[in-house]
């Protein structure tokens, strides 16, 4: 089977700009929501306790809200179905630096008449911890594109590594958008997909960035955007394949994988449709805004060549002794 | 056909490997290195918990201060004033300037890190930053040995307790089966278990119950509560031992089947508590464990041996816990709860069940869309991906690795990448067939070209797996762990293995049946 067969470069970049503005609305319009709407931080990041409980019927939400009521120190506390009908969560502010009775064991007592019930996750998350899990978090966000700019600068060129991580906060920016668009907790896991999402949608833009690297070198054209072009279209069956097979593993991780991960394959699934348009659409134009010049990169690779040489020419000179 | 090449080779090493390693895991047998199931996937208990490392600075001044009164005593050194302020420095008078040059001298042969800042006759005694820290890292360090004692002493599977950053403490307790146990766990744990014997003030001790603290500490006297009644007791302050001097504690059962814990003292203790109580018959003696009074009996006789008895109406079980807690010795320094996350056996079932479903739902799409898309090219490089979901098992196994439910969702997202790899190199080698190369030519070129591509990119989600794993707590090192292993598992398998295969079959491959082998259809030049 082959769907995508190459034949001619399809003129990408001469909506390029439409795309850019495109791009620059949808960053906005996340950066807006981030900003006014603001994440819904869970328990990881913000603390307080979570307990879950299955019950062996339909959960009996009203009646728990009002056993649960009767504890001043729970009157904020909410409960929701989580995933089915038998299954709740109580979510409550507090936390609890006790070690020996505690929020789950205070909550099991509160309702331990509303029927037949197991306790199946009690989670509790002290404030501290909370603000130092969220620095951390933030910190592991700025390293991995440090190390990413850093690594992608040294293998290509530093227009190259700008346009790619401008990408990749492109990305992520939409991804945390849809986050917060969508009500989605924010938890340790939400973050880790973020880090996936920067590590997968950077996979797909070094790939055609590999491939513009090779066409500046080979191709008898000289205008970038005839190169990009080219190279994007050359790549274009790849980063689809790879991009719904990828795609497909996430959805059924979103389907099938339960519901404690869901805000991780959701977070996940945006990444992957925001990502494989990003290092189509969004990274290639960068790298020609940015004033990259195919003219003066031969130059440079073909001085450092000679520049090699010479001084392979040097060393045989010196190793024959006529130097 | 062509012999073996390196590249086969070393792939059919790495697939027996990953194989061999994997089985152990697979089958949960009992020997051999083998995954752990994370908490949240077997259920278990897992607590971040802090250290009042205050307290136990406070506790050795405390000690530090009868020291001196003890020393002065003595030495007939004579002095005043003898107080602690704010918890940390001891401050005294003397009262002849003659004892100064003297008690300087003793302070410093009997007490170890300290600083004696003398200003006339009065004296500020502190304890070294240095000593600060070093009781400090002594408490956490004791309060990890005290509480993996307790919990290897309460018989459950594995628990993990380790140090963590500068002064906490993380408690893995995997196989909890109901809450209730949990909360036993936690209470054990949480027990300070500091045993005192203290003689009751006879004299006084009819006033108890309108007494208020300040009266009770003029005459040297705390005033305790009973565990079980509404009742309170009047103690002298100084105790006669406290729980450093046992030697062993024991559930047994008293004359009317209650459960009672028996304990031992060691010789030392012994002979104390045989002269006090040979000194004090017909007086009452209170058991007190963590400022709680348990019993007050009256002493009859002398009691030699050093046998002790307590009794407060205990269940069996609490009991058992306390006997625990008493023979693992006292909490230098109080722990309370920073993180906590709780997994029933349960739900952890379910995890295991959704995380496997989502992996083999995953995988199946993605081997029958190869196998579609690319025919025998997509064959190999499914050979490629079961060889390298083998190799990430045998690798954690032998890391003795943690499994956690990020973790699932890690190989299942390598699932995804690391087909990619035979995706690109697919990809150009159909480029290259297209151009009307050889099929020799089209793999060859094709590996060349597609390398620095995969390469750059397994790097670059490389950096981001290591960040994750070195800033990540917990899951989330799981996650980073699985993920990169997988990328660099596919390393071997989908460039070397699938490399070594081609070559291996290639005198068989057909340049007619290019759909057959490479899912195309291709006339050669154009």
């Amino acid at each position: 089977m082959e769907i995508f067969k190459y034949d001619k470069p399809i003129p990408f970049m001469r909506y390029a700009k439409r795309f850019g503005l495109l791009s620059i609305v949808l960053v906005l319009l996340s950066l807006g929501l981030i900003f006014t709407k603001g994440f819904n931080y869970g328990l990881d990041f913000a603390g307080g306790t979570l307990v879950q409980v299955h019950y062996d019927k339909k959960a009996p939400i009203d009646e728990i809200r009002k056993a649960i009521a009767k504890d001043k120190n729970y009157e904020n506390a909410s409960v929701t179905y989580f995933g089915n009908e038998n299954e709740i969560i109580i979510r409550t502010k507090n936390s609890s630096k006790s070690l020996g009775k505690d929020m789950g064991d205070t909550i099991r007592e509160l309702i331990k008449d509303t029927g037949n019930f197991e306790i199946r996750r009690v989670d509790m998350v002290g404030a501290k911890v909370g603000s130092e899990l969220r620095e951390k978090g933030i910190m592991s966000l700025v390293l991995a594109i440090l190390g990413i700019l850093i690594y992608v600068s040294f293998r290509f060129e530093w227009r190259f590594a700008v346009a790619s991580v401008l990408a990749l906060v492109h990305d992520v920016t939409i991804a945390m958008g849809a986050v917060v668009l969508f009500g989605i907790e924010v938890n340790l896991d939400t973050l880790a997909a973020l880090l996936t999402i920067l590590g997968y949608s950077l996979n797909d833009t070094i790939i055609v960035f590999d491939r513009i690297r090779e066409g500046i070198q080979i191709s008898k054209k000289s205008d970038l955007a005839e190169i990009i072009d080219e190279s994007v279209t050359q790549t274009l069956s790849r980063t689809t394949l790879t991009s719904l097979t990828t795609f497909f593993v996430v959805l059924t991780l979103f389907l099938f994988g339960g519901e404690i991960i869901r805000g991780f394959s959701f977070t996940l699934l945006v990444g992957v449709v925001v990502g494989t348009y990003s290092s189509i659409f969004v990274a290639s134009p960068i790298l020609m805004w940015l004033g990259f010049s195919v003219k003066e990169y031969r130059l440079k690779q073909a001085e450092k060549l000679k520049r090699e040489k010479e001084k392979e020419k040097m060393r045989a000179q010196y190793e024959s002794g006529t130097l | 056909m062509k012999t073996l090449n390196f590249r086969l080779i070393l792939f059919i090493f790495a697939l027996i490997f990953g194989v061999v390693f994997s089985i152990p895991s697979l089958t949960q047998s009992q020997s051999g290195k083998k995954i752990t199931l994370g908490l949240d996937l077997q259920g278990g208990l897992h607590m971040l918990l802090g250290i009042k490392t205050d307290v136990a600075i406070e506790s050795r001044i405390k000690s530090m201060a009868a020291s001196i009164k003890y020393l002065f005593d003595d030495e007939d050194i004579i002095f005043d004033n003898l107080r602690i302020e704010d918890g940390k420095r001891i401050t005294f008078e003397l009262l002849d300037s003659d004892d100064v040059p003297k008690a300087k001298a003793l302070l410093k042969k009997e007490l170890e890190g300290i600083k004696i800042e003398p200003n006339g006759l009065k004296f500020t005694v502190e304890m070294t930053p240095e000593e600060v820290a070093r009781t400090k890292k002594n408490a956490i360090s004791q309060a990890v040995d005290t509480i993996r004692t307790r919990l290897d002493a309460f018989g459950l599977a594995e628990p993990t307790v380790a140090k963590q950053g500068e002064d906490k403490i993380l408690v893995e307790v995997p196989g909890i089966k109901t809450q209730e146990d949990e909360q036993r766990i936690r209470e054990l744990i949480a027990r300070a278990a500091h045993l005192q014997l203290m003689a009751v003030d006879e004299d006084r001790n009819s006033r108890v119950e309108t007494m208020s603290p300040q009266e009770a500490r003029s005459y040297g006297d705390v005033i305790l509560e009973d565990v079980n009644h509404p009742r309170k007791y009047l103690l002298h302050g100084i105790q006669i031992l406290d729980g450093s001097m046992l030697t062993d504690a024991k559930v047994g059962f008293d004359q009317n089947n209650q459960p009672v814990i028996n304990f031992t003292l060691n010789g030392q203790g012994a002979k104390i508590f045989g002269d006090f109580t040979g000194k004090n018959v017909g007086k009452r003696m209170a058991v007190v464990l963590d400022n709680k009074v348990y019993s007050a009996p009256v002493i009859n006789e002398r009691i030699g041996g050093g046998r002790v008895q307590i009794s407060g109406n205990f269940k069996l079980d609490e009991a058992h816990d306390l006997a625990i807690a008493l023979r693992s010795g006292a909490l230098l320094a109080p722990v309370y709860v920073m993180e906590k996350r709780s997994v029933g056996p349960s739900l952890g079932a379910d995890n295991i069940k959704a995380s496997l479903m989502a992996l083999i739902f995953g995988f199946v799409l993605v081997v029958l869309f190869m196998v579609l898309y690319y025919g025998v090219a997509g064959v190999i490089a499914d050979i490629a991906l079961i060889g390298n979901l083998f190799l990430i098992l045998a690798i954690m196994s032998l890391f003795g690795a943690t499994l956690t439910l990020p973790g699932m969702a890690g190989i299942v997202l390598t699932v995804g990448m690391a087909v990619d790899a035979n995706v690109i190199i697919n990809e150009r080698i159909r480029e290259l067939l297209h151009e009307g190369k050889s099929v020799a030519k089209a793999i060859e070129e094709g590996y060349d070209k597609a390398f620095t591509a995969i390469l750059d990119a397994n790097v670059t989600t490389l950096i981001a797996a290591v960040v994750l794993w070195a800033y990540g707590t917990g899951p989330l090192k799981g996650f980073a762990l699985t993920m990169g292993i997988g990328i660099l598992a596919s390393m071997l398998t989908a460039i070397v293995g699938t490399h070594g295969i081609y070559q291996w079959l290639l005198p068989k491959i057909d340049r007619k049946r290019l759909g057959f082998w490479f899912g195309i259809k291709t006339e050669g030049k154009k």
